[in-house]
């Protein structure tokens, strides 16, 4: 279980995240919405150890990651993907595999041995199975499209095993359709792997669709946090998408 | 063989066997390459051959390693020559004042530069591109103006003179032009072999994640901090190995060895011969040391022949000379595959 208690970061004056606390049982798919500067990547950037937060804790099954530096975050079983594909360009997709199971069982300061590692072999074949990546094997990542490049980026997170991954923006930049396939991919992921999965998505119908749990951030603040129903009737969360300016901040 | 090819040879074929394959073939090609270098003392009686032969062995495991920062991890050093002069200074050094047996002078000098290049390495590494470059510059200086002003050590502006020892071992006598001569061979291939193993193992695709991708490495658990400062120091070993093939050569150690003039060949070299395949700077440095040799025979203007050839590589090629062949045959495979 990940508990997220008080977490707070301030840039200068602005609260990026503000008092933050909440609770991702195992297992369960939560989206995280709000407005453009809501504070959402910054979120996962906390929780990840890409930024470091000025107080609070980030709890994986009770044990404290908040301030711990990105490789140490990542061992303990929080894998992320990003908003736009990170990924190694000029490896080709098996080999990105390979090299981050290799990464993952602490053999890739090996150098004795030729790459790749013969038990890195199952589990990079395994993933590139789930995503769909299998035939284009041999294609260098960056000659793939850039919905390939997105599942990539979320097939070096899942290859590692988390125990939470954390994905933002999915579908960032892709058309209606391949939006839905990559969704689709997501709610499978999270389905067959039992693994708890955070995500942030623009697209309503999307989140609405398929979340069970919803969060929505505001200025660095919850302003809601429920089931698909409590939050589409919540007054503060239909102000702070359709009512007045501010009312993010006032509410 | 580019990266490209690697990963085409191990389409659905058992990895164990094709990677173990690999490591055969690659020593296969060392021992025909020492083969044939160590007959052509038979073949020829010319000793400016051999000493071109040397002269590329030195040149040739220094720029290579170069190639492990440059080309490999995407570390830009401009100060990679300063274990080149350590290691010729290191080793003329210990031989002069102590009179150890050539093997242990090795090794101690090997010792010496590991011990330098971390700490110089745990300075410069966290810093990135134009910061990395121009601080190990900055080491290279240090270590220069180091040499210079401590003539009583270092013989200052007229290097270590008065000739290195040679004592014979193991039947090896390095004052023998042809020993001399097959050592440095062996030195290099070996010290080929090795970078070679070391650019085609799992530590050798971390430096790759690293230099395409750092920060998505560091999410992936590795420690990239420790990765470049690991690779740092393994390529500061080939370059001083080089710098001790250079001290055999001439029997002495020049203040030349340490300038920053070195690193700027090193990085030419690599320029010429090309960065995505691990022979390019074996390549670039034959180019380098015959366009030198001949250019300076015509001309002493060869200043400026060498800057015309920079330019064709870097304006013309945009790339390597390997690195064009290699990217040719690509393109020529992949046509013929009836795409």
């Amino acid at each position: 279980m990940l508990e997220i208690r008080n977490l707070a970061k301030s840039f200068g004056g602005v609260k990026a995240t503000n008092d933050v606390s909440l609770d991702f049982p195992d297992g369960s798919l939560t989206a995280v919405i709000g407005p453009n500067g809501a504070g959402k990547s910054t979120f996962f950037n906390l929780i990840t150890g890409a930024l470091k937060p000025d107080s609070g804790e980030v709890l994986l099954d009770g044990v404290d990651l908040a301030g711990r530096s990105p490789p140490e975050i990542v061992r303990h079983g929080i894998g992320r993907a990003f908003q736009v594909a990170s990924i190694f360009k000029s490896l080709t997709v098996q080999e990105t595999m390979l090299a981050a199971v290799s990464a993952d069982q602490r053999t890739s300061a090996v150098l004795h041995k030729r790459f790749p590692l013969p038990e890195t072999r199952d589990r990079a074949e395994h993933v590139m199975e789930l995503l769909g990546l299998a035939g284009k094997r041999n294609r260098t990542a960056a000659t793939l499209s850039h919905g390939d490049q997105k599942l990539l980026d979320i097939a070096l997170a899942l290859v590692l095993e988390p125990k939470v991954l954390l994905l933002d923006e999915p579908t960032a930049g892709m058309g209606p359709e391949e939006r839905w396939r990559m969704i689709d991919k997501v709610r499978e992921l999270w389905e067959t792997q039992k693994i708890t999965v955070v995500f942030i998505e623009h697209d309503m119908d999307i989140v609405f669709k398929i979340a069970p749990k919803i969060v929505v951030l505001c200025y660095g603040r919850i302003l809601a946090n429920g089931r698909p129903d409590e939050i589409r009737n919540d007054s503060a969360v239909i102000e702070a998408y359709l009512g007045t300016e501010h009312a993010g901040a006032a509410a | 063989m580019t990266e490209l090819e690697a990963g085409r040879a191990d389409r659905l074929a058992p990895v164990r066997s094709v990677s173990a394959l690999q490591r055969y073939r690659d020593v296969l090609i060392a021992l025909i390459a020492f083969a044939v270098l160590a007959t052509l003392p038979l073949l020829t009686d010319s000793k400016a051959l051999l000493d071109f032969v040397i002269r590329c062995s030195a040149y040739g495991l220094f720029a290579t390693s170069l190639n492990l920062l440059v080309g490999y991890t995407g570390l830009t050093s401009f100060g990679h020559g300063m274990f080149f002069g350590l290691g010729a200074y290191s080793f003329g050094l210990i031989m002069q004042k102590l009179g150890v047996p050539i093997p242990v002078a090795f090794v101690a000098t090997l010792a010496i530069t590991a011990l330098v290049a971390a700490v110089i390495g745990a300075i410069c590494v966290r810093l990135k591109e134009i910061y990395f470059a121009f601080v190990t510059l900055a080491f290279q200086m240090l270590i220069h103006s180091t040499i210079l002003s401590w003539a009583s050590f270092t013989g200052g502006d007229q290097g270590l003179r008065g000739g290195i020892p040679r004592p014979a071992f193991l039947g090896i006598n390095l004052a023998n032009h042809v020993d001399l001569y097959v050592v440095s061979c062996a030195l290099l291939v070996l010290g080929l072999l090795a970078m070679r193993q070391i650019a085609q193992s799992p530590f050798g695709y971390t430096l790759r994640m690293i230099r395409d991708n750092a920060a998505r490495a560091s999410f992936l658990g590795i420690d990239v901090w420790r990765a470049k400062l690991t690779v740092f120091v393994l390529a500061a070993l080939f370059a001083s190995m080089g710098g001790m093939v250079m001290a055999l050569f001439v029997s002495g150690a020049y203040p030349e060895f340490a300038y920053w003039t070195i690193s700027g060949e090193g990085i030419f070299i690599n320029m010429l011969g090309g960065v995505s395949t691990f022979l390019g700077p074996m390549v670039g440095t034959v180019l380098l040391l015959l366009l030198n040799d001949t250019v300076t025979r015509f001309t002493e203007y060869h200043g400026i022949v060498l800057g015309v050839v920079i330019l064709f590589f870097a304006l013309g090629l945009r790339k390597g000379l390997l690195d064009f062949v290699a990217e040719w045959y690509t393109h020529r495979r992949d046509a013929g595959e009836g795409r």
